[in-house]
């Protein structure tokens, strides 16, 4: 379970994460939706201490996962990031082969059991839908797949550390309709294993992969509640404004 | 399968379980209607409120999966056309309740078989049962060769209405202590017509469905 209690952020003096308090369940796929600069992408960077990479930024309140405070001094920063794998918007392989993008994690990790490498690199091509078209070029370079297959390499290369959580920061905004589709469907299978949480700026993803949809606005978490609810009958007047583009 | 596709298919088929239920409710109307079995009509007035669940549970799924899917093409047709089928089931069903209430509420014994024979009240039923089983067959096999023939058969239903009208009026102008019973016959006789009615609605929903064509309001019934 991932949980935040009273959240605030700041990018020096600026605010950009007010009060947010949310619970996100174990395998289900929640979705944050805004306007750009609304926050969302602060918020899913905080659950892998990302945003502590950017000079001059300060935190309050708790991120929880299972209940631990994932900013507590004890916490190895490396061990957290492999619990929770992170996808980004613009698919980012490794200038190396597809099998090496996928098994690069685990070689950080000190694994030198090739058997079990190997074993590891397909099961996580199988789960991220990729297997099929690349099981006969392994030794291929990364960038000679399309950016569709990029990105869901770089999704098998989150799943090959056994990671409990994904974070996914607009995983498909760069890809064609047919890649797009072919994401929303691994999300929707993924979920059964993993707990996913999926910032995108296209509503209509939030609602076609999501369980629980959180709207942001102005660094504000307006509404937060299951999907159907949220595209179907809002609770507040902002999140029905923006989902039916009166602003936005 | 995408898991969009599955939620059109969940959907459909609680639109089949919901037909097989009116198809039995009309099924059991008619029996309960020629035979006086007022068990049966208690049977039919109590199965009402699944039918009314049907609907209900219907409407919402295609509510959610048109917010949250936006289906476009044969998808967004197919939902129109579940939302409206059901609909109409569901007043089908209220039909087949309303024959059932009669013949709870004021079973007309005095009318004679003969004169039901006359009338031809079950081939009346027979016919509209026909007609709601093989639009099932059509939306499930989704095949519409077979809507000029269903909707060819609400033409027979009517000419049975009608000629049912004259026949009545005659015979209760020389039985005139049977003025209540004659006119909850053709009352019965008005709703199986207006079943009759509403499986051509339903055909013209599942054209709409499969081949993209209106025949609301047009003649273009062939």
């Amino acid at each position: 379970m991932i949980e935040a209690k009273n959240v605030n952020f700041y990018y020096g003096n600026f605010q950009a994460l007010k009060d947010i308090s949310m619970v996100m369940d174990d395998h289900t796929v929640t979705a944050f939706i805004g306007p750009s600069g609304c926050g969302k992408s602060t918020f899913l960077r905080l659950f892998n201490r990302m945003n502590e990479l950017i000079a001059n930024t300060r935190l309050t309140g708790e991120c929880l996962v299972n209940g631990e405070n994932i900013y507590q001094k004890s916490i190895d920063v490396t061990e957290l990031r492999k619990k929770i794998g992170m996808v980004f918007q613009k698919p980012n392989p490794f200038p190396q082969s597809i099998f090496e993008n996928v098994a690069y994690g685990l070689r950080v990790d000190g694994v030198k059991d090739k058997h079990f490498i190997k074993q590891r690199v397909e099961e996580s091509l199988v789960s991220a839908a990729l297997w099929n078209e690349v099981k006969d070029k392994l030794k291929k370079s990364a960038f000679e797949l399309s950016g569709g297959q990029q990105q869901r390499l770089c999704i098998a290369r989150a799943l090959a550390i056994s990671p409990s959580i994904i974070l996914m920061d607009e995983p498909a905004s760069a890809l064609d309709p047919i890649s797009t589709s072919k994401i929303e469907d691994l999300i929707h299978v993924l979920k059964k294993d993993y707990t996913i949480v999926i910032v995108t700026h296209n509503m209509q993803q939030a609602a076609r992969v999501s369980d629980k949809t959180g709207f942001f606005m102005l660094g504000t978490l307006i509404e937060y509640n299951d999907t159907r609810k949220m595209f179907l009958n809002p609770e507040k007047e902002e999140t029905q404004n923006y989902i039916t583009g009166r602003f936005g | 399968m995408k898991h969009t596709e599955e939620e059109l298919i969940f959907i459909k088929e609680e639109l089949s379980q919901m037909w097989r239920l009116v198809l039995s409710q009309v099924e059991k109307a008619k029996q309960s209607f020629l035979n006086n079995d007022i068990e049966l009509a208690r049977e039919v007035a109590s199965r009402e409120k699944r039918v009314d669940s049907f609907e209900l549970k219907i409407d919402s799924d295609c509510e959610n999966y048109i917010a949250l899917y936006n289906p476009v093409a044969i998808d967004l047709r197919l939902v129109l056309s579940l939302i409206k089928i059901s609909s109409t089931l569901e007043r089908i069903a209220d039909f087949a309740e309303g024959i059932a209430r009669y013949v709870i509420e004021d079973a007309c014994k005095a009318l004679a078989n003969d004169l039901k024979e006359e009338l031809r009240v079950e081939t009346m039923f027979d016919t509209v049962i026909e007609m709601l089983s093989d639009s099932y067959v059509a939306l499930d096999s989704e095949n519409t060769r077979l809507s000029g023939k269903i909707l060819s058969k609400d033409e027979t239903v009517d000419e049975i209405y009608h000629n049912a009208v004259k026949i009545l009026a005659n015979y209760l102008r020389n039985n005139p202590s049977e003025i209540e019973c004659g006119l909850q016959t053709i009352l019965v006789m008005r709703k199986i017509e207006r079943i009759g009615d509403h499986c051509s609605n339903i055909v013209e929903e599942i054209v709409f469905y499969i081949d993209a064509k209106v025949l609301k309001h047009s003649n273009d019934h062939e």
